[in-house]
């Protein structure tokens, strides 16, 4: 019974950790859009502006990936049963 | 999902165990020592074999991204480039022939961010001096010292996070796809039992659409942006503070 609530609980953490990736996806998004005025406003600096759109995307992303730590934890190497 | 499995035991300081990651790590450093012999071996000053035309282009990739990154000075960090480039590449791309993912284990990139983590701080300390780096801790008041350890130690923790989580959560959406479109076929009565070897009709095809963008895609720029973060981090740390 324990340990059925303990892993219930666990799931529902893992679904509610994954909300976190709505920040990045908003960020990255404004940050492609800024990318592509950019782009269209100076053709030539195109490589320069990827490159950099790239680093910044993943900087942004780094959130996302410890909730998605956080759920893959959760799921498959729960800490919280052992403690039952 | 399942970690990677243990290939075999070395039975010292009470059994050190060899995973599918290391082993697969194994080949993946022969691929490329065997590729660097091929593309490297009777140079000539004019180049009229193509091999040689690819081997100058990919150094020449290597070098101008460590120019332009950081700057002239640095330019003995290509090799270590290449290679971190090449390892965490050709680890990433190894599950599109069905292999475990040597960078969907967390071993792998914690061990190569230590490495990158190690160092900026030899740098931060010979630019600065030892007692210079021990400062830089209490800027920009003593108080914000606890933040500044923790920052120091989020590098390398988030670049080694950012690698392992996208490559394994690439796969595990695949793994959940696969099972998704297993239990569709046996629903759809286009399940078959060949011997040993079970067909879903609806497995195929659908999967590769995925993997073009979870294997191939998220392989390559996550490869790039290890390296890139390597020489942004490393030359940042040689600026004086």
């Amino acid at each position: 019974m324990e340990k059925a609530i303990v892993l219930g609980c666990s799931a529902i953490g893992a679904g509610l950790a994954m909300i976190a990736g709505l920040g990045p996806g908003i960020g990255e998004g404004y940050a492609v859009g800024k990318t592509i005025e950019s782009i269209a406003r100076q053709p030539e600096a195109q490589g320069d502006c990827t490159r950099t759109m790239f680093i910044g995307v993943a900087m942004a992303e780094s959130t996302g990936i410890y909730s998605l730590i956080i759920a893959l934890v959760l799921l498959f190497a729960n800490p919280l049963i052992k403690k039952l | 999902m399942d970690g990677p499995k243990v290939v075999f035991t070395i039975p010292i300081f009470g059994g050190i165990e060899i995973t599918e990651t290391i082993v697969i790590g194994w080949f993946v450093i022969l691929i490329v020592l065997i590729a660097s012999l091929y593309l490297t071996s009777g140079l000539k000053k004019i180049p009229n074999t193509k091999r040689q035309v690819i081997a100058e282009m990919l150094v020449g990739f290597v070098n101008n991204t460590v120019k332009k990154t950081m700057g002239e000075r640095f330019i003995y960090f290509a090799p270590y480039i290449a290679a971190l480039l090449l390892y965490s590449l050709l680890g990433s791309l190894v599950s599109l022939i069905g292999l475990r993912s040597v960078t969907a284990d967390l071993n792998t990139t914690i061990a190569m961010a230590l490495v990158t983590f190690v160092l900026i701080t030899f740098f931060k300390i010979k630019t600065n001096g030892f007692f210079g780096y021990i400062k830089g801790f209490g800027s920009p008041i003593v108080l914000l010292a606890p933040l500044n350890v923790i920052s120091e130690i989020a590098t390398p923790l988030s670049m080694s996070f950012r690698m392992f989580g996208n490559i394994a959560g690439g796969s595990i959406i695949t793994m959940l796809l696969y099972m998704a479109l297993g239990a569709a076929s046996k629903a759809l009565h286009l399940s078959f039992q060949l011997g040993a070897l079970q067909l879903n009709v609806v497995q195929v095809f659908i999967p590769a659409v995925l993997s073009i963008y979870f294997d191939l895609f998220t392989g390559c720029i996550q490869a790039y942006i290890f390296a890139m973060l390597t020489m942004v981090n490393v030359s940042m740390a040689a600026d004086k503070s």
